[in-house]
């Protein structure tokens, strides 16, 4: 459990952000530029003293009140948003400068941050010749050996071109999925968040307007993540079954099963699905002749207007509703034209081409 | 060595003092100045602002006013020198006061230009490292800095070994104690002894180039290697 509060003024701007998440997974601080978010993770990592304020990380308390650990005296990771080497060390050098100076046991290896983000090959070069990506690569197995209980991520994409970005991502993922240790992100980017947050804590003018997890948030009506054009559902899911000889992956979802182009890994393989509310539509048959190939049972839940003639509509997978969460954005008229009420079950049809960018999760 | 035929004993002395005096003073300067320049590179107020003020005053202040007062603060019965108990003027010791002083902004100035250039983040990054205050001091700023380290050190020393006005104030020009460089050429022009003055202040033209050359070398070598 991660329990937080700050609470103060910095020139003009007044934070007052509380929140409680759980001590495991990826946590993201989502919200608009100046929203306090950096505040609040510097905050965490005691490069900021707010004198208002408590913290405590899985019943380690780092301040309470005036009494705040400095930085150095916490176990904790932080990836700046530039990357932040050392330029009078080499990349070997940063790699370690933390981990010669951690306490405590030795929770992840030399070997093992090298092997995880690929640094094995960068190693023996200069820092002023890594590209963006390289650099925060080696931050981000830099702060990781430094052995940290809490790992803080300010923006460690926002620097990088798009393709950096979509190269370290995929390393962001495997973290995720393989380490113990609680991450808080901050992020502006919802599709970062969506790839990897566990848990949401949303933000705004320096307050915290509502923390849970990540699915429930954005099904949240009363949140203005719902009314966001790029809206869509996180499911999680197990691969299944596979099809080699179509390219296809079937994922068992919480109330259903999609199938998902690509193979998505072995059997048992826990896997994220961001499904785009706009790629979903509602019917009240199973259809009998048609190119999608997912058609799952659903409840709707509620129904929200949305821009452009459109509506929003909750759903729960499974034929009582008692699966995962997902978002339907069709045509106000259609909508009015068939009928449809909270309550009612339906089936949602999903483009299998939308889930093709999965993300690989933690078990 | 052609030197060796142009150069007496007199000069020889006067030489090695003038060589001793900057070196005492650089290394002074360094251990002094490089905290008191980290203090004035982190974060503003007034009071940095009037500290900094006084630092640089030996800038734009003729060498005499600032050996004039020196003289007062080192002579006989002032506050200084009933706290020491011994008199510091005219002597080595004096000399090397009023030395560091005098060159105290060119050895601060530069050191904590690298140290404001360096920005918060390094020191911030190296905290959540697990680097205590002061060892991030030591294994990371103080390497940051080299560049500023080294022409703050290069310019001290440059600077003592051209000054006159102060030591001339305080020191007299006691040979083998406190007769420097500067005041040995002042003298030999003083008694049209013109061969000897051209030999002193020859070298000391070609000194001071070499040591500018050697600064404008360093920083562009650190300057593109560590700017990035």
């Amino acid at each position: 459990m991660i329990s937080a509060r700050f609470t103060g003024r910095q020139g003009e701007f007044t934070l007052d952000a509380a929140f409680d998440v759980p001590g495991q997974g990826v946590t993201a601080l989502f919200g608009p530029s100046g929203c306090g978010k950096t505040t609040v993770l510097r905050c965490m990592a005691g490069l900021a003293r707010l004198p208002g304020g408590h913290l405590t990380v899985n019943g380690v308390t780092w301040q309470e009140g005036r009494r705040i650990t400095p930085p150095h005296r916490r176990a904790v990771g932080y990836v700046f948003q530039e990357a932040s080497l050392f330029t009078h060390l080499s990349v070997h050098e940063n790699l370690i400068y933390g981990l010669r100076r951690a306490r405590g046991p030795l929770r992840i290896s030399e070997a093992e941050v090298t092997q995880l983000l690929g640094i094995a090959p960068l190693l023996s070069r200069p820092t002023a010749t890594l590209s963006g990506g390289e650099r925060q690569r080696v931050a981000i197995g830099r702060a990781l050996l430094s052995q940290p209980e809490l790992l803080l991520m300010d923006e460690p994409l926002s620097a990088l071109d798009r393709i950096s970005r979509d190269e370290i991502l995929p390393y962001l993922e495997r973290l995720h999925a393989s380490l113990q240790m609680p991450v808080i992100l901050v992020s502006h980017d919802l599709s970062e968040v969506e790839r990897l947050a566990d848990t949401l804590v949303l933000m705004e003018a320096g307050r915290v307007r509502a923390a849970g997890p990540i699915a429930a948030m954005q099904a949240d009506p009363n949140l203005p993540l719902i009314h966001r054009p790029d809206l869509a559902a996180v499911i999680e899911g197990v691969v299944v079954a596979l099809d080699p000889a179509y390219g296809l992956s079937t994922l068992q979802v919480p109330g259903g099963r999609i199938v998902v182009p690509g193979n998505l890994g072995p059997i048992g393989t826990r896997r994220r699905l961001r499904v785009p509310a706009t790629d979903v539509s509602l019917g009240r048959h199973a259809p009998s002749d048609t190119t999608i190939l997912n058609a799952l049972p659903a409840l709707i839940l509620g129904a929200e207007a949305a821009a452009g003639y459109q509506v929003t509509v909750r759903l729960a997978l499974g034929a009582s509703g008692e699966g995962a969460s997902l978002l339907a954005r069709v045509s106000r008229k259609s909508f009015d034209l068939l009928g449809f009420q909270p309550g009612e079950k339906v089936v949602a049809r999903l483009k299998a081409m939308a889930l093709s960018a999965p993300a690989q999760t933690g078990g | 060595m052609m030197e060796g035929t142009l150069l007496d004993a007199e000069m020889l002395t006067t030489l090695a003092l003038t060589l001793k005096l900057a070196t005492v003073t650089t290394v002074l300067l360094l251990v002094l100045g490089t905290p008191l320049a980290w203090w004035l590179s982190r974060g503003g107020g007034l009071w940095k602002e009037i500290v900094a003020t006084l630092v640089s005053l030996p800038i734009v202040l003729p060498p005499t006013v600032l050996g004039f007062y020196l003289l007062i603060a080192m002579g006989p019965h002032s506050p200084l020198t009933d706290l020491l108990g011994v008199k510091l003027s005219f002597t080595f010791a004096g000399l090397v006061v009023g030395s560091v002083v005098y060159s105290l902004p060119f050895v601060v100035n530069p050191i904590r230009n690298a140290f404001a250039a360096m920005g918060p983040r390094p020191m911030e990054v190296a905290a959540t490292l697990r680097a205590s205050p002061l060892n991030a001091f030591f294994t990371v700023a103080l390497p940051q800095a080299t560049p500023g380290l080294i022409t703050g050190a290069i310019l001290g020393f440059a600077h003592t070994v051209g000054e006159f006005g102060v030591v001339l104030m305080i020191g007299g020009g006691i040979p083998g104690q406190t007769k420097v460089l500067s005041v040995t050429i002042f003298d030999y022009v003083e008694t049209l002894e013109w061969d000897k003055a051209h030999v002193l202040a020859g070298g000391m033209l070609a000194m001071s180039f070499v040591v500018i050359l050697a600064m404008m070398l360093i920083e562009r070598r650190f300057g593109t290697g560590a700017r990035r």
